[in-house]
């Protein structure tokens, strides 16, 4: 034991360090125990139905990873539209009052910005319900 | 332990058990079904574990929506042939230690569409069944004296010895062969290794 480096440390230290030993204990030995009753009281016995996927009882077929229809990102980009919008609106407009015209300008552009990308969505027909 | 120096020390105030007892007392008492019904027998599956019958007192209210979770499948309802092989990739898909409980006509032996072409004539022809209850359907005081049989079952299993239950059994299988459909009924059309039908004596 470095007698210079408990005197900088701190008696106060040592009570976290046996705290965070108990708590890592009082983890690890309940599952450890339990690891322990499995392996004598709970033989596992794999399979490959057992093992197999989960689908209610029916025989899974197909890859989980398999290509989404690309068109989806019509729903992204307009989300992107509305939501950052209103995220930063809100601000915007609670701090209206007190901003310097610069940042009002700023604020415009990226509003611009945002509009631009509802123009193209409207006009390519996203809004149009069916 | 001996039954009689047990109760003698209770007279004491001295309670002893064994590890044993205590591990079944809490398996038994957490029962954890999955949930899922094949037919009428399941609404009463349903009103059982509502207020009115509460199967929580029996703590196997918590139905599981994953076979993962579960150690108690209620088959509760018509099984047809073309629900068997799910029934039984289900059961095979459950963790050990597993109970069944067969819950109505149907599910025990067809019941009432036993003559029928599409219906299964009991579960029992491929996964080994606990408790059967009968009944069309059987009200939900019968799935409870069902759920206590099997918790008395449980309680008192001995986890070594000759006698252990099946999945402490190396040599028990732990899935069960998943019927397919066949050109007529379902291939194979039962598990001649747990299906023994009940063997008629008559009078000579």
């Amino acid at each position: 034991m470095n007698s210079i480096g408990t005197a900088q440390i701190g008696d106060g230290y040592v009570t976290l360090v046996v705290f965070l030993i108990a708590a890592l204990l009082f983890a690890l030995v309940p599952l450890g125990l339990a690891r322990l009753w499995a392996w004598r009281f709970a033989p596992p016995k794999p399979g490959p139905v057992k093992n197999g996927l989960y689908e209610c009882g029916l025989e899974s077929h197909g890859d989980a990873w398999r290509p989404f229809k690309s068109s989806y990102y019509l729903y992204a980009i307009v989300f992107l539209v509305f939501d950052v919008e209103i995220v930063f609106l809100l601000p915007f407009a609670v701090a209206f009052g007190g901003l310097p015209l610069g940042a009002v300008l700023a604020m415009m552009l990226f509003l611009l910005l945002v509009v631009e990308g509802l123009v193209w969505a409207w006009s390519k027909g996203v809004l149009r319900w069916a | 332990m001996d039954p009689g120096l047990r109760s003698e020390l209770q007279r004491h105030g001295i309670f002893v058990t064994t590890l044993e007892q205590l591990y079944n007392w809490g398996r038994s008492n957490s029962l954890w079904p999955l949930g899922f019904g094949l037919a009428c027998c399941a609404i009463e599956m349903i009103a059982a574990s509502m207020a009115r019958y509460d199967l929580a007192r029996f703590g196997a209210e918590v139905f599981r929506p994953s076979p993962r979770q579960a150690d108690l499948m209620i088959v509760a309802g018509t099984v047809t042939k073309k629900m068997a092989p799910q029934v039984v990739r289900l059961y095979n898909q459950m963790a050990e230690p597993k109970y069944v409980i067969a819950m109505g006509a149907c599910a025990i032996s067809g019941g009432p569409f036993k003559q029928g072409y599409n219906v299964l004539k009991g579960i029992d022809r491929y996964i080994p069944v606990d408790v059967h209850i009968p009944g069309c359907p059987p009200r939900p005081e019968a799935l409870i004296h069902a759920l206590m049989t099997l918790q008395q079952r449980i309680a008192e299993e001995s986890l070594t010895g000759p006698d252990r239950p099946r999945h402490l059994r190396p040599d028990q299988p732990g899935e069960y062969p998943v019927p397919e459909f066949g050109p007529h009924d379902l291939v194979p059309p039962k598990n001649p290794e747990i299906w023994h039908p009940p063997a008629i004596r008559r009078p000579a």
